[in-house]
């Protein structure tokens, strides 16, 4: 299977969005308006079915992206659009009615739910919100209970009354995917669903998404700054940086012949057991190309990564470099692309 | 050629007292070598914190230490037992031959003074003897070994990036040429490009200064990569420790076992993963025998019944191996 042959959900396209930055006694005698560039051009494809993943540093811009599509921000500039309809809404009835289809999950489980109310009732309060609570009590409590049964906390009558706090992490997170499944949603956007998780638990969480994906047939986007859960939960992947897309595939490909030297550098940093005895010789750190991510409000010009980047040619400290597709040797590795000129059409590798 | 400076011995620490008390540390038996990296790893809530700030005496009430012993070698003089300690005498081991950076530690300076006046502080007030010229040749000494330049010494702490500000805490740590480091989680707020950097240069500094770590985390493919050894927590207990490759490569103790099949791998093959089922213990309830059993996939009668005692596993005639565990060829010889 390629990355590009189920019914496309939801669709992005040169999706931006700019917070403003509140300005300082001395910033009100210029003119200047400055902006965090938090998100530029963002083109993704969420399909029915599949999982995307995004990864990226802290501050790279990961979660403004997901609350961008869940339209919890308004956008700078850009489109969203819901099986090819362009979509703007701002709170109301379309909101909800967009919500029914989009669901978010978010990083915190211990802040996510409300602490003073119990699993039944932040469930029933979805079904309600969303028209499908049923017209009995007993539908209800089945369609409670058969929530329950999609997140594989069994029985279900153990977990329906407790409270948030009387719930280990994983099963908190648990319960916030049950509520956001109760929506019946089509695409559910994943922000870092289990960095807050201990390792042991994480697992469990991702297979869950992975088999509601298929049995639900959801198109599910798994933000993460861990690349190697990508590779292992996510169909194709997404490499942002400084708010950028910077390159894109199948997972596979991307996290074993990655191409553009952020993605590199990402990978290479990524704790390796089989890398023993290997820590020591890496250079000692100098203050130059130790990697500091660089600001958003006067990003770097051209290519964003230019600054750290080994690679970095004249052009690039100018010129903002395009998508190149790479070439591919079958079906697996079609679709990759690198936002970076060292892959532009004749230049030297 | 293996020297002890840390001897941890059958200690104990309990939050609260009486009915109301939990125990948090159990029974840890444990011991820092000379120069080494000495990872701990473990799932939240196993009490690494805990033991760390329990064998320097800097417990936070409630905690209590309930049993034990901490025996420390200085390079040259008597070992002594740092619980035996008075206030005086802990007050300069802390400094001289221990110190500690706290989980969450980047966010502990002081907003208000530059980073440098930071360090100079630290140093007058540990070692009044130095002039001012010294104080300031040291201070910029260690912040350059930690990767901050000259021109960054008189930042902020929030001009400062959170790698960078890492970075100066881990000089902070170092700057006294302390005997014993401890971090606790010094690097999960940060990326792992920022990560692999400061691992790098604590390695590195730790053979041009040599000190010894003991190394906290939940991250254990982060410590089979750059610690000399690794010992498992699990409910308060040790309930394994081997040398790194060891432990990575032939892990006795079907916790270690679990936690070391939860990560997913980036390199090589695509291996099956599958985490540990069930979930953590809970301190007011432990399940009798070995605190694992509920959740371990070989557990069998004697599991729920005896606590099995950490020990040299029969099957690896290895004395710098040890597990806690009932199935065959695991428990203690003799
Ligand atoms: N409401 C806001 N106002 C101003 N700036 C913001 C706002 N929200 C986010 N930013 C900025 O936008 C950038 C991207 O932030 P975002 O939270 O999307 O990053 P992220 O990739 O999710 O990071 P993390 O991995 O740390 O969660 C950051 O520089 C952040 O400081
Ligand atoms: N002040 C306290 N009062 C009561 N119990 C406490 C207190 N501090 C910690 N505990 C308990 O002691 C146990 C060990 O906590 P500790 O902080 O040592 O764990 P840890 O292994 O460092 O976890 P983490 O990885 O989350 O930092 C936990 O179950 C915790 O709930
Ligand atoms: S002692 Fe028994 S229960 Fe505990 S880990 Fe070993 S096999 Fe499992
Ligand atoms: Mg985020
Ligand atoms: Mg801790």
């Amino acid at each position: 299977m390629t990355v590009t042959d189920t019914e496309v959900v939801l669709e992005a396209d040169g999706l931006t969005k700019h917070f403003p930055v509140r300005r300082g006694v001395r910033d009100l005698l210029t003119r200047e308006r400055k902006v965090v560039h938090a998100v530029d051009d963002i083109r993704l494809t969420l399909r029915r079915g599949r999982v995307t993943a995004l990864v990226g540093e802290s501050g790279s811009g990961k979660s403004t992206v997901a609350r961008l599509l869940a339209q919890l921000y308004g956008r700078t500039s850009g489109d969203i659009r819901l099986h090819g309809d362009s979509v703007t809404v701002k709170g109301g009835r379309k909101f909800r009615a967009y919500c029914r289809r989009v669901q978010m999950i978010f990083q915190d489980p211990f802040a996510s739910l409300n602490p003073t109310h119990t699993v039944r009732y932040h469930l029933t309060r979805a079904l309600k919100i969303h028209g499908r609570s049923g017209d009995t009590a007993a539908e209800l409590e089945a369609n409670l209970r058969d929530l329950l049964l999609r997140v594989q906390l069994t029985p279900p009558e153990r977990y329906l009354d407790k409270f948030p706090h009387e719930l280990s992490g994983g099963q908190r997170q648990r319960v916030s995917i049950a509520r956001a499944l109760g929506a019946d949603p089509e695409a559910l956007l994943a922000d870092e669903p289990v960095s807050m998780l201990d390792v042991s638990i994480r697992l469990g969480v991702l297979n869950l998404l992975r088999d509601l994906k298929e049995r639900l047939n959801l198109a599910i986007l798994y933000i993460t700054h861990d690349i190697a859960s990508a590779r292992y939960f996510a169909d194709e992947t997404l490499v942002m940086y400084a708010g950028r897309m910077v390159e894109g595939g199948d997972s596979e490909t991307v996290t074993q012949n990655p191409a553009h030297p952020y993605t590199r550098l990402l990978i290479e940093s990524a704790p390796d057991p089989d890398r023993l005895d290997r820590v020591g010789d890496l250079q000692p750190p100098e203050e130059r190309g130790t990697g500091e991510p660089p600001s958003l409000i006067a990003p770097p010009t051209g290519c964003r990564f230019h600054p750290r980047c080994v690679h970095a040619m004249p052009k690039c400290s100018t010129d903002l470099p395009p998508r190149f597709e790479l070439p591919a040797n079958d079906d697996s590795n079609r679709g990759h692309w690198a936002a970076c000129w060292l892959y532009e059409e004749g230049a030297a590798k | 050629m293996k020297e002890p400076v840390l001897e941890i011995k059958d200690f104990c620490v309990d939050y609260g007292l009486g009915d109301q008390g939990v125990q948090a540390v159990r029974d840890v038996t444990l011991t820092l070598h000379r120069g080494e990296v000495l990872g701990l790893a473990g799932e939240s809530g196993s009490g690494k914190s805990t033991l760390a700030y329990g064998v320097t005496r800097l417990l936070p009430p409630p905690g209590v230490i309930s049993g034990g012993s901490v025996v420390y070698h200085p390079p040259n003089g008597d070992s002594y037992d740092v619980m035996a300690l008075n206030d005086a005498e802990l007050r300069a081991f802390r400094w001289a031959e221990t110190s500690i950076v706290f989980q969450g530690a980047m966010n502990s300076l002081n907003p208000v003074h530059k980073v440098s006046t930071q360090m100079l502080d630290v140093i007058r007030a540990h070692e009044p003897g130095l002039t001012p010229q010294a104080r300031t040749a040291r201070a910029q000494e260690m912040l350059k070994l930690v990767g901050i330049s000259a021109d960054r010494m008189d930042a902020y702490p929030h001009q400062l990036s959170g790698g960078m500000r890492q970075r100066v805490m881990i000089g902070m740590a170092l700057v006294l040429e302390p005997q014993i480091v401890i971090m606790d989680e010094p690097t999960t707020a940060l990326d792992v490009v920022m990560q692999r950097q400061i691992l790098a240069q604590l390695v590195e500094l730790r053979e041009r200064l040599g000190f010894s770590v003991l190394f906290i985390t939940h991250d254990l493919s982060l410590l089979v990569e750059f610690s000399d050894r690794i010992a498992i927590m699990y409910g308060g207990r040790i309930v394994e420790e081997a040398r790194s490759a060891d432990l990575y490569k032939d892990s006795l103790h079907p916790y270690s076992e679990g936690l070391l099949k939860s990560f997913p791998a980036l390199r090589g093959p695509r291996r099956e993963l599958a985490g540990i089922p069930g979930s953590p213990p809970d301190l007011r309830g432990m399940p009798s025998g070995c605190s694992f059993h509920p959740r371990c996939p070989h557990a069998f009668d004697r599991c729920s019944a005896e606590i099995p005692v950490l020990g040299v596993p029969s099957a690896r005639n290895d004395p710098d191996r040890s597990v806690a565990c009932w199935l065959p060829g695991r428990v203690p010889v003799g």
